[in-house]
């Protein structure tokens, strides 16, 4: 194992041990160290900043409520990241239930320039057919990773987004290996679907640009 | 081989070894499924472009800065207090007043013809100091233990002190009963010592069998380094006994 990620779990482990001795302030060199990861995986599980900042803050709050039950003190980032991938998936569950009408942002501008990550993201210097191919495509994969069920979402961005091992995912959808293989597979198989259409588009473009 | 399924290409890219060589010698071959593995690649590498916002500079900051309030004090649990490190230091001053308070009790062991000219507070006292350091000897081994008890192996998460907690269980009614002796004749250092004494005996008894190999060594570290300071209160206690008698 790398010798910095070594020492990182080790001083890890000696935080949480502070923490369950009763020093309180020993959780802050916990949360600053991982809060951006788990950020990034909340952002991509739940696909808008509103809730990645609650799924960031309760995974935290849930983390240090149930650290006397944590027995591999070593690898708390793993930990926690579980703790915040099974809420997002109660987050993304309530919010279905709550609003079953919303719209994707695209189709409806409200909220739009907040929840539509394309806003995001500047292309270098990108020519106006590209520039909306790319918007395009960035929509469309906004679409295409909420039309997969929260098992296949969750699988996908922690497989392939986060490099999270297939047990550690397996844990958090409460499965099997092998199920969570094969939810992981269809995902992808699904994604590909509502995508390759526009990579194919995006190509044909460039090979057109190429030969002008 | 027949064409590898896109479950199979999906499960080669990502490094599974089933069917691998069989699957890597048909792609040379075949420039279909070379072609398939390509597009499933190039979904994936677009996905990897997603954005995701930067939450600025000072995000992890402000991530405690709003947990924070919503933090209970998490009051250690009563074990670990015990645990903790200036608790630990006590233990260890004590440990080291245990191991100095049996010696002298060996050396006052009647061994010889008592003085003639003895009172019989000073016999009675004499009984006690006997009677005391046997049981300091006691406690002392069981400490002693404790903090040698180590994992039986490097994997094993938590050390059994389930032996000497028994133990520390028997030798807590024995120290009531010194203190309160030790209270009557007036010798309040040795009431206080055996005070100290017995809050130690009822933490290790009543501590989880199991503690962890980290836990188990602090321990070993703070009783170390807090052994010779305590050395140096105990003789200066029968210094001060000497000079008052």
């Amino acid at each position: 194992m790398n010798e910095s990620v070594e020492s990182l779990r080790q001083s890890d482990a000696m935080a949480v041990e502070r923490v369950l001795a009763g020093d309180r302030d020993a959780y802050r060199t916990l949360v600053e160290r991982h809060s951006r990861n788990v950020h990034r995986l909340a952002y991509r599980l739940t696909g808008n900043s509103h809730d990645t900042e609650d799924v960031v803050q309760e995974a935290f709050l849930r983390a240090y409520q149930k650290l006397g039950q944590f027995e591999a003190r070593s690898n708390f980032g793993t930990w926690v990241y579980r703790i915040a991938a099974n809420y997002a998936i109660d987050r993304m569950r309530q919010r279905q239930k709550e609003d079953t009408r919303r719209e994707l942002p695209d189709t409806h501008g409200q909220d739009g320039s907040e929840q539509d990550p394309v806003a995001l993201v500047r292309d270098p210097a990108p020519s106006p057919e590209r520039l909306m191919q790319s918007t395009q495509l960035r929509r469309q994969m906004q679409r295409a990773l909420q039309e997969l069920s929260d098992a296949e979402r969750t699988a996908f961005v922690m497989r392939h987004w986060e490099g999270c091992g297939i047990e550690d995912i397996a844990a958090v959808l409460k499965s099997n290996p092998s199920a969570t293989k094969n939810t992981v597979f269809r995902a992808v198989q699904k994604l590909r679907r509502a995508l390759e259409p526009f990579l194919d588009a995006r190509a044909q473009t460039k090979v057109m640009g190429s030969e002008v | 081989m027949k064409h590898p399924t896109e479950e199979q290409l999906m499960a080669y890219r990502e490094g599974e070894t089933q069917h691998r060589e069989e699957i890597s010698a048909h792609l040379k071959e075949c420039g279909e499924c070379r072609n398939e593995l390509e597009r499933i690649e190039a979904v994936l590498k677009a996905l990897e472009e997603f954005p995701v916002p930067d939450p600025g500079e000072n995000y992890e900051r402000q991530v405690w800065q709003r947990l924070a309030p919503k933090l209970p004090e998490k009051r250690a649990r009563w074990w670990q207090m015990w645990l903790e490190p200036r608790r630990l230091a006590t233990a260890g001053a004590l440990l080291a007043v245990v191991v100095a308070a049996f010696i002298a009790g060996r050396f006052s062991k009647p061994g010889g013809p008592a003085p003639v000219a003895a009172t019989q507070e000073q016999v009675r006292e004499r009984i006690l100091v006997v009677a005391v350091g046997e049981h300091l000897g006691k406690s002392e081994m069981v400490l002693v233990e404790l903090s040698n008890a180590e994992a039986q192996d490097g994997k094993q998460k938590r050390v059994n002190i389930g032996a000497e907690q028994r133990r520390a269980g028997d030798l807590l009614e024995e120290n009531r009963l010194y203190r309160q002796t030790a209270l009557q004749q007036g010798d309040t250092g040795l009431a206080s010592v055996l005070d100290e004494l017995e809050r130690v005996l009822v933490d290790v008894a009543h501590s989880p069998e199991n503690v962890t190999p980290a836990q188990l060594e602090s321990i070993q570290k703070r009783i170390e380094s807090a052994e010779s300071c305590s050395r140096c209160a105990w003789s200066a206690r029968n210094c001060n006994k000497g000079r008052t008698k």
